[in-house]
């Protein structure tokens, strides 16, 4: 581990474009049209522009700005695309909650929001120039794996809340250490994994010689089995489905990327679908969640009025082709965690089906942004830690997307960077930090010296 | 460790992170197509989905228009800036509430408030500026108003006519059908179902528990038996069908009269009724003449009249739906005796009368009754113009000149001398309708009646009154002397405002 920082002067240097001034263009973009959705709230509502646009559009900008100072600084062969797509996404996150703020006065999330934001921004600027090399991280595996779990015990600890045992409140402060875990898990799967590699696909016997579908020997099965049985823990204790599936996602999506192993995924697969359909049987807050989820009227028939789910679908049907307009769709309806969870029913009903495919879109090239540094890079870890921190948030988006859209059964979880939540926005701006760190390793590599780092 | 493949483990394989790639792509399009279901897809039955409250939302968003009487509004609209936000008020609401019904955030709309809906809530596509103006720019238009029939004076005529009592009265113009007085008593007022308070609840359960039935409109939707003001259809078919062609002439009638078959007697309450003319029969509303000449009419003849009146019609519309009157299409002799004089299975509503003494105004000719006179935009285009138009012809013209002399005789010389109005033609008919088990009910007392003003061409004004007042002795009660007085009053005003 020599000489990372400053590469060998002695390869002819033909090195990828910074294409920094491309960031601070798209910022700009990602700023302006932040502002201009504040903006159109304030019209809609109020017929004026909100007081506080030149404000909320100047911290953004400031904000934004620091960030890319900290890139073209430390990191000025980072993706172009990671930073304003963490700022677009943030930027609406914030026009969304001021929007639904304005229906439920009195409970104002927006404020708070930012404060969050600028922490999350302010922790991504930390991360990305105190963290010169993304291979240090390798070496607090173990110190990562037990922190997090620690992290996911702690709630356990506190009372439940709306069902689920997943946040620590003190002093007037909500944090869900649920979601700083999945950085450090990410990191342990992808330092463990790649240490383990040659173990994990090349023992096993093959039980079916035709298809080669080999299965894993039971030393190797230890670790597989452990996470399974962690995530099932964290799902029967915190009752928390959603972090739940995203753990156990991960870490069979990663063990695939090591080892390219099918057996992996079969096995992943199996496990995945005993614990599900055990406790989507046995436990009854996650029993409730899949019955919602085949029968969503259920509750009207019922005459109780419609559940949360079918509110959540009539604010997507609602929105249509195009949507109603910022401001003026009926979202709140959908009542407790329509900041949060429920966040993409606003962005649905106002912004219709043209607006939320544009921020699915975002996130998928955020996504895809994450693999190809994952792809381009030379060290194990530094890929699976690319594809690891990716496949989070691709993991995320599809569960509670799907999850408000009736898709999949409904797990509490947080949009990433769009909903309400200190703790999930801080998260996803150090996972776009670490992203931002293994983009510049992997564009800066010096073309043409494939292999040599093997 | 001598692995074979040792090479290409070097770094975790580029194929295993694009087929994660590729599946990230799956999930994807599963989320977009997912969307597309949702919001394109099942859009529709997910917006009309009685539980989404976003119809209700945008209904009440805006003011409702407003239902007019004689030019003036008679009702209203209050921003409460709730959700559902502006609720429906009412002037004078127990007067208007036969004709306006209510229009509530919980329990939907009745009468007017619904059958105009569209109109009053500004989504029906003709209150657009442009076609298709509104799926173009996603809004609604402003409520439009709704102009009544309706006469002011004829209104609170006839509701103060009615006073306390259980009772319904309705008015027409015999010539066109418009509706110029539809009361019904008790009343209630439509306000206290405005709103979505927890005294909205309350109130639709106590007028629902009302033993007095204030929310029922008696005028359309509830039908009495008509008693002797049937005797008027009854004369019409035994003279268009030639079964009597002289008013005067003996009707060779017996008094008391044997129910045809059976050995029911029946009887009247006035003295010379047997043998007695046409004339005086009607006059003094002979019950035994008027079996005998139904019965000597026959079933086919009676129910083609009847039914040219009106009766056993369910299709009505003013445009509310009003109730079927009915007359029996299969009857023996003796029933049809008792049907032709308004007992029996008979029953009319009280429009249903007033459209058979207007048909007698009218020559003969039933209007299509009408209760509103155009529709318009919020800033009085007109939308829509109610036609007059004919119903049915209920007798022949001549046959409706015999029966105008008759009325005239019952209000001149007969039982509705209460009725008579100076300076004016006024024909009528009492009745008195017995009802209940062996009759034990308080009888009904009824009027029907038309008045034309000295000078003008044709009655302006045909008026039926209901008046089912439990309170009374039942000695006094007759049509003469409880309802031909409201019936005057309603005429009066309609003739001092012509």
């Amino acid at each position: 581990m020599t000489g990372t920082a400053a590469a060998p002067p002695s390869v002819p240097a033909v090195r990828v474009p910074r294409r920094r001034g491309t960031e601070a263009v798209l910022i700009v973009v990602a700023v302006l049209l932040s502002v201009y959705g504040y903006c159109d709230v304030g019209l809609a509502k109020n017929g004026t522009v909100p007081p506080g646009a030149a404000g909320y559009g100047a911290g953004l900008g400031v904000l934004a700005l620091l960030a890319h100072l900290a890139v073209r600084f430390r990191a000025p062969y980072a993706d172009p695309l990671l930073l304003p797509i963490a700022v677009l996404l943030n930027g609406l996150g914030l026009v969304l909650i001021y929007r639904l703020d304005l229906e439920t006065p009195g409970d104002e999330a927006a404020p708070t929001q930012l404060v969050w934001s600028t922490v999350g921004v302010a922790l991504f600027i930390g991360v990305v120039l105190v963290l010169r090399d993304h291979r240090v991280l390798q070496r607090y595996a173990y110190i990562c794996v037990v922190a997090a779990l620690v992290l996911m015990i702690v709630p356990i600890f506190f009372p439940a809340v709306n069902g689920a045992r997943i946040w620590i409140r003190a002093g007037g402060l909500s944090i869900q250490p649920g979601e700083f875990a999945k950085i450090l898990l990410a990191i342990f799967f992808a330092s463990y994994l790649s240490a383990n590699r040659s173990a994990l696909a090349y023992t096993g016997r093959t039980v079916w010689k035709l298809t080669k579908l080999q299965l894993p020997t039971g030393r190797a099965l230890g670790p597989i089995v452990a996470i399974w049985l962690l995530s099932v823990g964290v799902l029967v204790l915190e009752r928390d489905l959603g972090t739940s599936l995203l753990f156990f996602g991960l870490f069979v999506i990663l063990l695939y990327v090591a080892t390219g192993r099918i057996g992996w995924i079969a096995v992943g697969l199996v496990l995945a679908g005993v614990g599900a359909f055990a406790v989507g049987s046995l436990e009854p807050h996650v029993h409730g969640r899949v019955e919602d989820w085949l029968h969503p009227f259920a509750s009207i028939d019922a005459g109780e009025g419609p559940n949360q789910l079918a509110q959540s679908l009539f604010a997507f049907a609602a929105g249509g082709m195009l949507g109603t307009g910022l401001g003026l769709g009926h979202s709140i309806l959908i009542g407790f965690a329509a900041k949060s969870d429920f966040i993409l029913a606003t962005a649905g009903e106002e912004l219709g089906l043209a607006g939320l495919s544009a921020i699915f879109l975002l996130y998928a090239l955020l996504v895809e942004r994450g693999y190809r540094a994952g792809l381009a890079l030379r060290d194990s870890f530094g890929r699976l830690l690319a594809v690891g921190l990716a496949s989070i948030v691709a993991l995320q988006v599809f569960v509670i997307a799907g999850g408000v859209m009736g898709l999949i059964p409904l797990t509490g979880m947080a949009m990433p960077f769009l909903a309400q939540g200190g703790s999930s926005v801080v998260t996803n701006w150090i996972i776009v930090a670490l992203l931002i760190r293994v983009s510049d390793s992997a564009r800066s590599q010096p073309v043409g010296a494939v292999g040599a780092a093997a | 460790m001598t692995i074979p493949r040792a090479l290409g483990l070097a770094r975790p394989g580029s194929a295993t992170i694009r087929h994660v790639a590729a599946f990230c792509a799956l999930l994807l399009i599963a989320l977009l197509v997912n969307a597309t279901r949702v919001q394109v897809v099942q859009s529709g039955s997910l917006d009309d989905n009685p539980a989404n409250r976003r119809q209700a939302i945008a209904r009440f968003g805006q003011p409702r228009g407003d239902i007019m009487v004689d030019g003036r509004p008679v009702t209203g609209s209050r921003d409460t800036g709730e959700q559902l936000r502006h609720e429906r008020t009412y002037r004078n609401g127990p007067l208007y509430a036969p004709v306006t019904g209510y229009a509530s955030q919980v329990y939907g709309t009745t009468l007017l408030e619904n059958a105009e809906d569209d109109i009053l809530s500004g989504t029906d596509p003709m209150l657009a500026p442009l076609p298709l103006w509104n799926d173009v720019s996603r809004t609604r238009n402003p409520g439009g108003q709704v102009r009544t029939t309706i006469r002011a004076a004829a209104q609170q005529a006839a509701y103060a006519g009615l006073g306390g009592k259980k009772g319904a009265v309705a008015a027409v113009e015999p010539s066109t059908g418009k509706i110029l007085a539809l009361v019904s008593t008790p009343s209630y007022d439509p306000e206290r179902l405005s709103g979505t308070s927890a005294s909205v609840a309350r109130s639709w359960a106590s007028l629902n528990a009302s033993a007095d039935k204030p929310m029922l409109n008696r005028a359309i939707r509830q039908t009495y038996p008509p008693g002797s003001t049937f005797k008027v259809v009854t004369a019409a078919a035994a003279l268009d069908s030639g079964t009597v062609t002289d008013l005067d002439a003996d009707t060779k009638s017996p008094a008391p009269y044997t129910l045809p078959g059976t050995s029911t007697r029946l009887t009247n309450e006035v003295e010379g009724c047997k043998n007695a003319s046409l004339r005086y029969a009607f006059e003094w509303s002979c019950n035994t003449v008027f079996a005998k000449l139904g019965a000597d009419t026959g079933l086919s003849d009676m129910l083609g009249t009847a039914e040219n009146f009106g009766f056993n019609d369910g299709g009505l519309k003013i445009p509310s739906s009003v109730a079927a009157s009915n007359f029996d299409t299969s009857m023996d002799s003796a029933q049809l005796a008792l049907s032709s004089i308004g007992q029996y299975d008979t029953r009319a509503t009280p429009l249903q009368m007033a459209m058979v003494a207007a048909a007698v105004a009218n020559g003969g000719s039933v209007e299509s009754p009408q209760l509103v006179d155009e529709t318009t935009t919020d800033d009085g285009d007109v939308v829509r113009k109610t036609g007059t138009s004919s119903l049915h012809r209920a007798m022949n013209p001549a046959t409706a000149m015999q029966l105008r002399e008759l009325m005239t005789g019952v209000v001149e010389e007969g039982t509705g001398g209460n009725a008579a109005i100076p300076g004016a033609t006024v024909g009528g008919k009492t009745g008195t309708a017995q009802h209940g088990i062996d009759n034990s009910g308080t009888p009904y007392a009824w009027f029907i009646s038309w008045a034309q003003k000295s000078g003008e061409a044709q009655p302006s004004v045909a008026v039926a009154v209901v008046v089912e007042d439990a309170a009374a002795d039942r000695g006094d009660i007759s049509g003469g002397g409880s309802a031909a007085p409201v019936a005057k009053a309603v005429m009066e005003a309609v003739l001092a405002g012509s």
